[in-house]
Formats: structure tokens, C-alpha cells, sequence
């Protein structure tokens, strides 16, 4: 789709609807659709970015976490409105130019994934901590990956994953994931 | 045959077969997958638990000439989703049995306006009498099923039970209950279905088994086996939630589909999700125990009964797993276990993931802690003096000829979990420490595959095949749902056929392409089903040595050379063989007596909790499991079947809470079914000893239920060792706990002037 | 997913006085959404009645966070990632950084917002018993003016406050005179993350050679909406802190809170853990003044 192309075909700015302008995995694009439509339907149907995926609707599972302008966000729970004049990433902006992003190699070297549908929002999560967080203790990792249910691996596999990726980006070893991570009261 | 063999690709952690996809967001789940003209489907369900249908009234708000409505009176063929005793109707038919039952099916082309339209739909009940506990069906003062609500029993004698109780040095009784558990698998059921006359109906689904819902599909629709075909979307989860569960929802696509004349997908939201989909059998499990003066056990007498919800489905088939899975990994002379599966109007409970046995060892293991504190015995110990032994009869005088190495595991969980010095410096700090901690421990079994005769019922037909362009494929109806199916299958065939783990392939999970070799449930697939693949890799090749000139040893090249010059000569390169029963498998259904499983997987797991005495939560601070599967195919999946097991159990024990009221779940939200979450689940420590299978593929048994049969138990018991105080209940949230515990508050045990 | 986007009408006004003349010119017709964290849920479980909406999302005057020597000034639709991330928050009022770390999972907090907390008005609000516990004030606006109120006095029942229809939460004023208190805050919920509270306690004091000479205590989950427990406050300023002390302080806290039974806990739990928490805080600050 090219910058200013409609995703619905009709012309931007349809009078019942602003049209909303956003970046999506780096393509500018324009949408018209409600400014309610939710943000993760917009990306799933208008888009037909399907990686991002609904789980409950209600911002617990995280399987719809994407990254607006730099954040984690729960994209069931963002009005479309909100997102104009947003750079958005989903799991289909990771890899670059055909190479899996180092999370997603780790992921399949460290059995990250099993069932899948956790994944890409598991993955903007993790994603989103190295970014802030390159060398993460194992309490960071499991507080950043907190809103992201994952109900087949019980996250052994995820954490390991995700010190795999922070390792091989920085060359430095991290914290393993199974020390004792979590904060005493 | 194989079992010992040194082998390249089984035993290695290679990657997930189509790990890729997932990982890049390709994988096509249902609700990814749109077809051309797609209409969406909804269903209309009963408000009301019990009731006789009195009028069914269409809003006039609404223009319902734009619809497909679908109602029982449409079914062509039996209104009856296909299972064992084929009691649950497809539609309700002028009665309901439990909230949220399918009454109405309901489709447009605009899912919003779908929408608005379940909400214009007006039904009135003339109320009957509903009962909604085990207790209150047992009393059975209302039938509410069959001619007594029975669903189904089972008895398991071994030995006199009655003759042990005058000479037994100690009788050691106690009541013990599981609750509901919701599988939440993070994708909500859904269909795709396509009718058309000329080639019948057409489904894409996220289901485990394909063939289970072909068969009600062509019950519902009277149609032919060559008229129905059912194809496996990517699985976003399932653990036993999508063995039977899919037949309903496919059923109800494929009517609407046939009622409009598009292709029509229902995808269930996660409220309706909890609300109306199946769930673990709540059980209650008494235990009466006779022993020596040295604890060793004399009779175990087991008094078993679950809640099968208002139909039958699978509740007989949970209860043959509890019941034989009751008397714990001990030998015992004597025992009578009764099993009693009741009906209640709520929602069918169906499979998940451990299928009886968990609810059966919750109780056995929290038994064997009850057992020793009345005796004064080691906990440990008193397991020690009980174990089965390799030669040994159990329950259902199965002589174990494999290897029982429960010893070593145990020695090795105690080792691994520093059990006894932890439980001594707990014991030492617990009493000025506002945290109390604890150590817990849980034995068992869990039987790989269908029981007694059942896989040979099942008779699966599974192998592969070459194609013209050179893909070698599994030709299975076994599904990959997070568990590893594609991989472990892929590796076995690699290295029976001595190619390259990525020369092999998966065949579409379609029943227009594959065979039938079985259901993906009850721990087969790596033993019973690898087994299958292992044997037509190995045929294949014989057959290319025989016919085609394959040299003893070869390249890939040569090998595909050598399927060219077969399939010159057959016209086909294709390997399928049927199950092979174990010889001396014997079972009697009637009896319960014999061989009831090919195979055991043994394990001890170790539990440490911390109880909060302010707010009397317990957390599990670190957990061990030390296991038996036979050979592992791949470690780094397989310990991940493990850890994932765990923390559903974790969840289960301490957590997870269906709540309902007059017969609905309440709490149908995320946001209040807790599940534990990445900061919740302890690290999980995993360790495997590895006894090959004979029967298993390449000595593989099966593992995915076995780790969901321990922990609960195992942390109950380390609560008990915490705080003194035996709970017998789960779900145990901290309100139970403070139920318990809560005499003393926190303040009166720290000196204050 | 049981809503209707083509039934909501929602707008984004580019200013803070946009926004103001919109809810002013039709009062009582236009809801506020910033973050949408609870109201968008409301929306996918088809239960959102509000058909026209004003996005505060993006103005920069209400997310603003401002510091004087005094005091902190946050913007309403701030967000907790912004209050986690603010160095004088987290330095000077540990309570407030502490709630919003707890309040869900990180793709929460970058978009629920402190001022929606406030305004959906739930028993069990993350950030209310810290505020309560600091005496933070709230400052409301409308094309008619300004207007400042202690915060606890902004709940007026379940679910209802003291805005008026064409008026919008601004900031929360806190002061900065809390460096010396004694700072405790507890919330007790159903899992370690992503967790609505059952029960949660804030309290900051000044204590001095073992008595209180100043006691604030809030809670959560024990009444309609969050509240300052003023009985239990009598029962202990002044008081030396004794086992005398905290019996007292416990009758009057059992006295004058009102728990229920509902989906995630019982009264009976709730009343238990909230007098374990008030313990536990008056044995901390006992230990403190021994050690001091």
C-alpha cells in the first residue's frame, strides 16, 4: 500500500469519518473507518496484518500488544482515533529485509513458542524491554512479559528466550532466567 | 527393535517444525482465515439451566429476512453431535439441560449487525427443578438425566477388601475434592464451514481431532464419508478443550453455511468462551485405607464420583482414567475402587489434559501426607515402604514387566530439591517468620494412550509418502497444537527413512489428504502413533531396497531417485501401516481387569511454597520435577510439555476458580479467572530419566498430560508442612487459607508490650 | 467483540479548551475517554452506553507533570508509565511510583491514566489509597473556572463523584513534606501481576519516640469507593503504639469499613487482611522507632 492510499478504497477523509494517518511497520498509510473501530481490528481487517491476535478482548492476555509511537500497548483497548499520526510496529515489522529479529531466533533455537498465538505479542513485549532494558535482570523479564499470557510453555522457555536475545545482541551474558527472580515483600 | 539404537535426529532439540511461521505471524489461525463471500455465524442460548422451550419471538426491530436462522427442526440428518453416548443433542429441541445450551443458530453477512440480532431474540422456559451439585444427584430426588442421572460407574476390585479392615493396625480415612478448570487457551474456539450439495461440507477448524468431527458432521448432515472434510487451522492452544468441543461448533457453521448459501465462520469471543465451552470434571474422592503396624498398605477402598454436567460426552471415558489411576503408584493387595460419574444441569465438563487422573491423584497423594501424620511416619518414607516394583500386580493386576525406577526418581527429586535440609531450616524459621514455608511431594503414574483395548479399537492408520516433487510426508490426522506433534512426527520419520531432519514434511492436517490414526488426546502421539511412523519409515525402505534399488546407505538424492523408479513400477510411493497391538495385552472391560495401559510414565515432583499469614496466599517459590517418559525425542519440547503442565496445575491448586451461580459462570472474564501469569509460576526445574518404551517410537511414552497429575497435590502438601493444617479442597485461594488458618492473627505470635 | 464502533461517535479536539467548550455547550452528553483502558473493555462486552466521546488522549496541557519546591502537579490523563518514570515521584512519593507499577501489565500503564483511575471511581482503585495517604488535592476545570478539592472528598458513593457534567479532572495536586513520614502501602489481590485488589492499605506517619504525631490511613476495597479511615486515624494520633494501640486501632478500622462479598473475595477475608495490613504497618513502624 502506498503512502496515502486508502485501505478501503474510498477516498481519505470521507465526511462521516476522519481519516486517520498513521505509520504501520514503516509504511505511511491512511484508513477510514470509525474512530472507534479498535485499533487491532483496524490492523487484522483493514490491514489484513493478521500476526496481532485477540485473546480476550478485555487488555489481560496481551496477545494484541503491539508498540505505538515507542510503547507497549494492548491494541484491543486503542480506539483507532487515537492512534492518527502514530508509528505502530506488530509482529510483521520485526524481522528485517527476510532475517528473523535476534528474539525471534532465540525463540526458535529455546522453544519460546509452542502453540503460537501468545507469540507476536509476547515478542512486541520483549521487544519493547531490550529496547529499554538491554541487559534485563530475570525479575525485569518476568515483569515485562507480566501481561502477556502464554498458557502452553508456563514461560520457562520464554525467559530463557528472551536472556538468549539480550545476549546475542550485546555479547555480554545476562542474568539466566531461573535464578530466583522474583521480589521478596 | 529401535529403542536403544543410537540415533541423529531423535533426542535432539531441532527447531519446531513450523516454529518459523508462528514466530514471523504467518501462521493462519481460524479467525486469520477469510473465504470469498464469508458470512459470520452466531448462537443463541438458553438463559435458563433447565427448562421446557414455551415460544421463541423475533424482535420486529430487526429486518430477519437478511438472516440465516437455523433451528433444530433444520437438521437434515440426527440431531446429535457424535461421541460415546450420543445424548447431546446438536440444537436444543423444545428442552434445555444447562445455561448457555446451543438453541438457535443465527448468520449475516455483517457481524455487527449479527450482533444486535442475538440480542433480538426473546425466548421464554417453563422452568424445571435443576440440580446443580454431586451430592444433590446422587440424593436423586430430581432426574434430571436417564432414568437415574447416573452417567456412568465403574467398579475395579483386586483381592477382599472387606477381609482387611478387623486385622489392619490403622484404618486412615479422608474426603478430597478438585474443582471445575477452565483450559483458556489463549485462541477461542472457532469454524470456517462451506456447504455445497454437490461436494458436501467443508470445515477449517482449531480443533485436535479432525476425524471426531467429521463423524458428527455426517450424523448431522446424513452424509458420506466422501462428502465430508474436515481440515485443522494453526491451534492456538487446546489441551483437551478442542478434542470434542469443535464437533459442536462445526456442526452449527455448517448448518448456518447450508441455511444461506456462503461459507460462515463462528469464532466464539472469550466471554461466550468460558460461559459455554467445557471444562475438568469437579470430582470428590473418598479414601478408606487399611495398614500395618510398619504402614505398608493392607486395602485401599476408593469411593470416586465426578460432576459430568448435563450430557454424557466424555464423562465415562474421564472415569475409567480416574479410576485407574486411584490407587497411586503403590502396591496394594486389596482394593475396591467405586466410580460414579453424576449429571447436573450445567455444562458438559469434558477433556482436559490429565483426564481424571489429576483429580484422582490429587486425592491419593494428599491422602498418602494424611496417612503418614496419623502413623508418625516420613511422608517420604511411607511412600519408600509402598512403591511398586518392577514384577509387581497393580490394581488391576497388570504385571509391571518394564522397569518401575520410582526409587531413583525420588532419590533424585529429594537430591535436586534439597528436601531435607529445606524442610528443616523451614521448620526453624516458620515460627518468628511472617512467611511460613513449606516442602511437598507428590508420586505417580500416567498410563500413554487409550486404555485396555481402545487403541486397538481405534485401529489407526498412519505413514507416509513421497510426492512427484520430491516432499516426503507424515501421513497423519494427528494435530499440532503447541504440543510438538509436527516435530516429534517429522524426527521419527527422518531418522526411520535416514534423511535429514528438513527432507520431511507434515501432510495438511486434512481429511481429504491424511488417514485416520487416531485422536490427538490421552499422551499417544509420540508412543502409539510414532511408533506407527517409525514402522512405514522403516517399510518404506525395505520396499525401496526390494524394488528400487536403494543401496544400504544413501543420499538424499539417491533416495528420492529410488521413490522415482518405485513409483514408475506402483504408480505410488505411500507407507501406511495399522496399529499393532502389544502381544499379552489382555483387558476386560467388564472386570477392569488386565492390561489397562501399554505403557506408564512414573514421576515425583517437589513443591515449595511460602505461605502468606497476612494475607494467606500461597505462592509456589520453586518447584522440581523428576520424570519417566521413556526415550525423549526432543528435550528442549518436551521439558517445555513439562513447565507448561506445571503452571496450568499451579493454577488449578491455587488459582483458577470457575464461580457459578444458578447454574452460569460468573466470573466468564479474564480479568476474574486467574490464571498465573510470568510472575506468578515458580522456575521449574526439570529432570529426565529415560527407560525406552518397547512400544513407544524409538522407546518414546507419552508426556503431555503427566505434568498437570502431580503439583497440586504436591503443593498442598507443602502447605500442610507449612502451616500444620491439612487442606483437602481445590481450588485453594486464600480466602480457604484464611478459611483455615486464620485464628491467630499474625500479631499475637510477635511479642508487644 | 459485542460493540459497535459505527454506534460511537468519538471526537479529538486539538486543546484542552476545545474539549471544554465541547462538554460545556452539551453537558452530560459527551464522556470523556483518555486511555481507554476501561472503557474500551466496556465497549467489547457490548455494555458501553456512552455514544458520543471526547478523546483527551494527546493534549499535552492534561498529561503535563509539573514540580515547585512544594508540590507536584499531574496532568489527569498522565499515564502510570509517566508517574513510574518521573524522578520526583519515585523519589519523593514512593507510594504513588509503587501503585502504578502494580496497576496491570506494562501495556496497561503506558495508557491507563491517573485521572481516569480517579474518575471510573472503582472501590478498588490502584492509585487512591496512596493519594489518600499523601492528602493529595484534586483541581477540576470547566469553561466556568477552576476549582480545588481535597481528594477525598471528590468520591460521593459507588461509582459517582463531584464533577459536574461539563466540568473534567485537570491534576492532582501533591505536596512535597513527605521525606521524613513513614510510607506503607500494600495492595492484596488475586495474583501477583494484573490483579484488581481485594484489599489495599496506604498509610504515611510521623512517629516520634514511638508516638504518632501524624497518621493518615486509606484503603481500598472496604467501602463504595476508596476511603481515609479517619476513626482508625483518632484511634491511634497521639497514641504510643502498644498492643493496646493496635487493638483499638483494629475495632475502630473493623468499625468503620463496610467490605462485601463479591466475585473476587468475601467481607470476612477482606476485613481479616485489612487488619492484618494495619498490623503489619504499626509493627513496621514500631521496629523503625526501636531501631532509631
Amino acid at each position: 500500500m502506498s503512502a496515502n492510499e486508502n485501505a478501503n478504497g474510498a477516498a481519505p477523509g470521507n465526511a462521516r469519518w476522519p481519516a486517520i494517518h498513521f505509520t504501520v511497520n514503516g509504511k505511511r498509510l491512511v484508513v477510514n473507518v470509525p474512530p472507534m473501530k479498535r485499533l487491532l481490528d483496524v490492523l487484522r481487517e483493514d490491514l489484513r496484518l493478521t500476526g496481532t491476535k485477540e485473546g480476550c478482548g478485555e487488555g489481560e492476555c496481551g496477545s494484541c500488544s503491539v508498540r505505538m509511537n515507542g510503547e507497549l500497548v494492548n491494541s484491543c483497548l486503542v480506539p483507532v482515533l487515537q492512534a492518527d499520526g502514530a508509528e505502530i510496529q506488530t509482529v510483521e515489522g520485526l524481522a528485517l529485509d527476510g532475517n528473523l529479529h535476534p528474539l525471534q531466533e532465540a525463540f526458535l533455537q529455546h522453544g519460546g513458542a509452542q502453540c503460537g498465538i501468545c507469540t507476536p505479542g509476547m515478542l512486541m513485549a520483549a521487544a519493547q524491554l531490550l529496547e529499554n532494558s538491554p541487559h534485563p535482570s530475570g525479575a525485569e523479564i518476568r515483569e515485562a512479559l507480566a501481561g502477556n499470557l502464554c498458557r502452553c510453555t508456563g514461560f520457562m522457555h520464554i525467559f530463557e528466550s528472551v536472556a538468549a536475545a539480550a545476549d546475542a545482541q550485546s555479547a555480554a551474558p545476562v542474568a539466566t532466567a531461573q535464578e530466583p527472580a522474583r521480589h521478596a515483600r | 527393535m529401535s529403542t536403544h539404537a543410537t540415533t541423529r535426529i531423535v533426542g535432539a532439540s531441532v527447531p519446531r517444525k513450523e516454529g518459523i511461521a508462528k514466530l514471523l505471524g504467518q501462521a493462519l489461525y481460524v479467525d486469520d482465515i477469510e473465504r470469498e463471500g464469508m458470512w459470520h455465524g452466531a448462537t443463541v442460548r438458553s438463559t435458563t439451566p433447565r427448562g421446557i422451550i414455551r415460544s421463541i419471538s423475533f424482535d420486529r426491530s430487526i429486518d430477519w429476512s437478511e438472516f440465516a436462522i437455523v433451528a433444530a427442526a433444520d437438521i437434515p440428518g440426527e440431531n446429535c453431535i457424535q461421541l460415546i453416548s450420543n445424548d447431546q443433542p446438536c440444537l436444543a429441541d423444545g428442552k434445555v439441560n444447562h445455561c448457555e445450551e446451543a438453541i438457535l443458530l443465527l448468520a449475516h453477512p455483517d457481524k455487527h449487525k449479527l450482533r444486535e440480532a442475538v440480542a433480538a431474540v426473546h425466548i421464554d422456559y417453563d422452568q424445571l427443578q435443576p440440580v446443580f451439585t454431586i451430592e444433590e444427584s446422587e440424593r436423586q430426588d430430581v432426574i434430571v438425566w436417564g432414568s437415574d442421572n447416573l452417567l456412568k460407574s465403574f467398579l475395579l476390585e483386586k483381592g477382599d477388601v472387606d477381609s482387611t479392615w478387623e486385622r489392619a493396625a490403622h484404618i486412615v480415612e479422608g474426603e478430597y475434592r478438585t474443582g471445575a478448570q477452565e483450559h483458556l487457551y489463549i485462541e477461542n474456539q472457532g469454524i470456517i464451514a462451506e456447504y455445497s450439495a454437490e461436494r458436501g461440507v467443508t470445515v477449517w477448524g482449531s480443533l485436535q481431532c479432525p476425524y471426531y468431527v467429521v463423524k458428527s458432521l455426517k450424523a448431522v448432515f446424513d452424509l458420506p464419508d466422501e462428502k465430508v472434510r474436515v481440515i485443522q487451522a494453526e491451534t492456538g492452544g487446546a489441551f483437551g478443550g478442542k478434542e470434542d468441543f469443535p464437533s459442536n461448533v462445526a456442526c452449527h457453521a455448517a448448518l448456518l453455511a447450508m441455511k444461506c448459501g456462503h461459507p460462515v465462520k463462528i469464532v466464539y469471543d472469550r466471554l461466550e468462551d468460558l460461559a459455554a465451552t467445557t471444562k475438568r470434571h469437579p470430582a470428590r474422592v473418598r479414601h478408606r485405607t487399611a495398614l500395618d503396624r510398619d504402614g505398608k498398605l493392607l486395602a485401599m477402598e476408593i469411593d470416586l464420583v465426578t460432576d459430568g454436567g448435563a450430557y454424557a460426552t466424555l464423562s465415562s471415558t474421564v472415569l475409567s482414567r480416574a479410576t485407574l489411576h486411584a490407587t497411586g503408584p503403590y502396591l496394594c493387595p486389596n482394593v475396591r475402587v467405586h466410580a460414579r460419574s453424576w449429571a447436573t444441569n450445567f455444562v458438559p465438563y469434558g477433556a482436559f489434559r490429565g483426564f481424571g487422573a489429576p483429580q484422582a491423584i490429587f486425592a491419593m497423594e494428599r491422602h498418602m501426607d494424611e496417612i503418614a501424620a496419623v502413623l508418625g511416619i516420613d511422608p517420604i518414607e511411607l511412600r519408600r515402604r509402598n512403591f511398586l516394583h518392577q514384577g509387581d500386580d497393580n490394581a488391576t493386576e497388570q504385571r509391571l514387566r518394564e522397569p518401575v525406577i520410582l526409587d531413583q526418581l525420588l532419590d533424585r527429586a529429594l537430591k535436586e530439591s534439597d528436601y531435607s535440609a529445606k524442610r528443616a531450616r523451614f521448620a526453624r524459621e516458620n515460627p518468628s517468620s511472617p512467611v511460613k514455608r513449606g516442602m511437598g511431594i507428590a508420586a505417580f503414574y500416567h498410563g500413554s494412550g487409550f486404555t485396555g483395548s481402545g487403541e486397538v479399537y481405534l485401529n489407526s492408520l498412519a505413514g507416509l509418502d513421497v510426492t512427484p516433487a520430491g516432499n516426503v510426508r507424515v501421513l497423519v490426522s494427528n494435530t499440532e497444537f503447541g504440543q510438538g506433534t509436527n516435530t516429534i512426527l517429522t524426527q521419527v520419520a527422518a531418522e526411520a527413512l535416514g534423511l535429514d531432519y528438513s527432507a520431511v514434511t507434515m501432510a495438511p492436517p486434512d481429511t481429504g489428504v491424511v488417514p485416520n490414526s487416531g485422536p490427538t488426546v490421552a499422551s499417544r502421539t509420540s508412543m502409539v502413533v510414532g511408533r506407527i511412523i517409525e514402522r512405514a519409515g522403516l517399510q518404506l525402505i525395505a520396499q525401496l531396497r526390494e524394488h528400487a534399488g536403494l543401496a544400504d546407505s544413501y543420499t538424499r538424492e539417491e533416495f528420492l531417485a529410488a521413490c522415482e523408479r518405485y513409483r514408475a513400477a506402483k504408480g505410488e510411493v505411500i507407507s501406511l501401516c495399522r496399529y499393532e497391538a502389544p502381544a499379552g495385552i489382555r483387558w476386560d472391560d467388564a472386570t477392569y481387569h488386565g492390561e489397562a495401559y501399554g505403557a506408564y510414565a512414573w514421576a515425583v515432583y517437589v513443591a515449595q511454597v511460602a505461605v502468606d499469614s497476612i494475607t494467606y496466599s500461597a505462592e509456589v517459590e520453586d518447584f522440581w520435577a523428576v520424570q519417566e517418559a521413556g526415550r525423549v525425542l526432543n528435550p528442549v519440547l518436551a521439558a517445555g510439555q513439562i513447565e507448561g503442565g506445571i503452571a496450568q496445575a499451579v493454577g488449578f491448586a491455587l488459582y483458577e476458580k470457575v464461580v457459578l451461580h444458578d447454574g452460569r459462570m460468573a466470573n466468564n472474564q479474564m480479568t476474574n479467572y486467574i490464571m498465573p501469569t510470568a510472575e506468578d509460576v515458580p522456575p521449574i526445574h526439570v529432570f529426565f530419566e529415560q527407560v525406552p518404551c518397547p512400544h513407544g517410537g524409538f522407546g518414546a511414552k507419552g508426556i503431555g498430560e503427566l505434568p498437570h497429575d502431580g503439583p497440586a497435590p504436591a503443593i498442598v502438601n507443602a502447605i500442610r508442612d507449612a502451616t500444620g493444617v491439612a487442606f483437602n479442597a481445590i481450588p485453594l485461594l486464600p480466602e480457604d487459607l484464611y478459611a483455615g488458618l486464620g485464628e491467630n492473627q499474625p500479631i499475637e505470635e510477635l511479642a508487644l508490650p | 467483540m459485542r460493540g459497535n464502533p459505527a454506534m460511537h461517535d468519538l471526537v479529538a479536539p486539538a486543546s484542552l479548551d476545545a474539549v471544554l467548550d465541547l462538554l460545556a455547550s452539551e453537558p452530560g452528553k459527551w464522556t470523556p475517554i483518555a486511555g481507554g483502558t476501561e472503557l474500551m473493555v466496556a465497549f467489547a462486552a457490548g455494555r458501553l452506553t456512552a455514544t458520543r466521546l471526547v478523546s483527551l488522549w494527546g493534549i499535552p496541557d492534561l498529561r503535563a507533570i509539573e514540580t515547585t519546591p512544594q508540590s507536584v502537579i499531574i496532568g489527569a490523563a498522565a499515564t502510570f508509565l509517566d508517574l513510574r518514570r518521573h524522578g520526583v515521584i519515585s523519589a519523593e512519593l514512593p507510594l504513588l511510583a509503587r501503585a502504578a507499577s502494580w496497576i496491570g501489565s506494562i501495556a496497561n500503564q503506558t495508557r491507563a491514566t491517573l485521572g481516569g483511575n480517579l474518575v471510573n471511581g472503582s472501590p478498588a482503585a490502584d492509585s487512591s489509597p496512596a493519594l489518600l495517604a499523601y492528602d493529595a488535592e484534586i483541581e477540576m476545570i470547566s469553561v466556568r473556572g477552576r476549582r480545588r478539592l481535597p481528594y477525598c472528598e471528590f468520591h460521593t458513593g459507588y461509582k459517582s463523584n463531584v464533577l459536574a457534567p461539563d466540568e473534567l479532572l485537570y491534576a492532582i495536586h501533591l505536596q512535597r513534606r513527605f521525606a521524613r513520614h513513614k510510607q506503607y502501602l500494600r495492595k492484596v489481590g488475586t495474583r501477583r501481576a494484573m490483579a484488581i485488589a481485594k484489599v489495599a492499605l496506604g498509610a504515611t506517619a510521623l512517629v516520634e519516640q514511638n508516638v504518632i504525631h501524624e497518621i493518615r490511613l486509606a484503603a481500598a476495597s472496604l467501602a463504595p469507593f476508596p476511603i481515609r479511615l479517619g476513626q482508625t486515624e483518632s484511634a491511634l494520633l497521639g497514641q504510643n503504639i502498644s498492643r493496646a494501640t493496635v487493638l483499638a486501632a483494629r475495632q475502630a478500622l473493623l468499625s468503620e469499613v463496610q467490605p462485601i462479598d463479591d466475585i473476587r473475595s468475601t467481607a470476612d477475608y477482606r476485613r481479616r487482611v485489612a487488619t492484618n495490613l494495619l498490623d503489619e504497618f504499626l509493627l513496621e513502624l514500631r521496629r523503625e522507632g526501636l531501631r532509631a
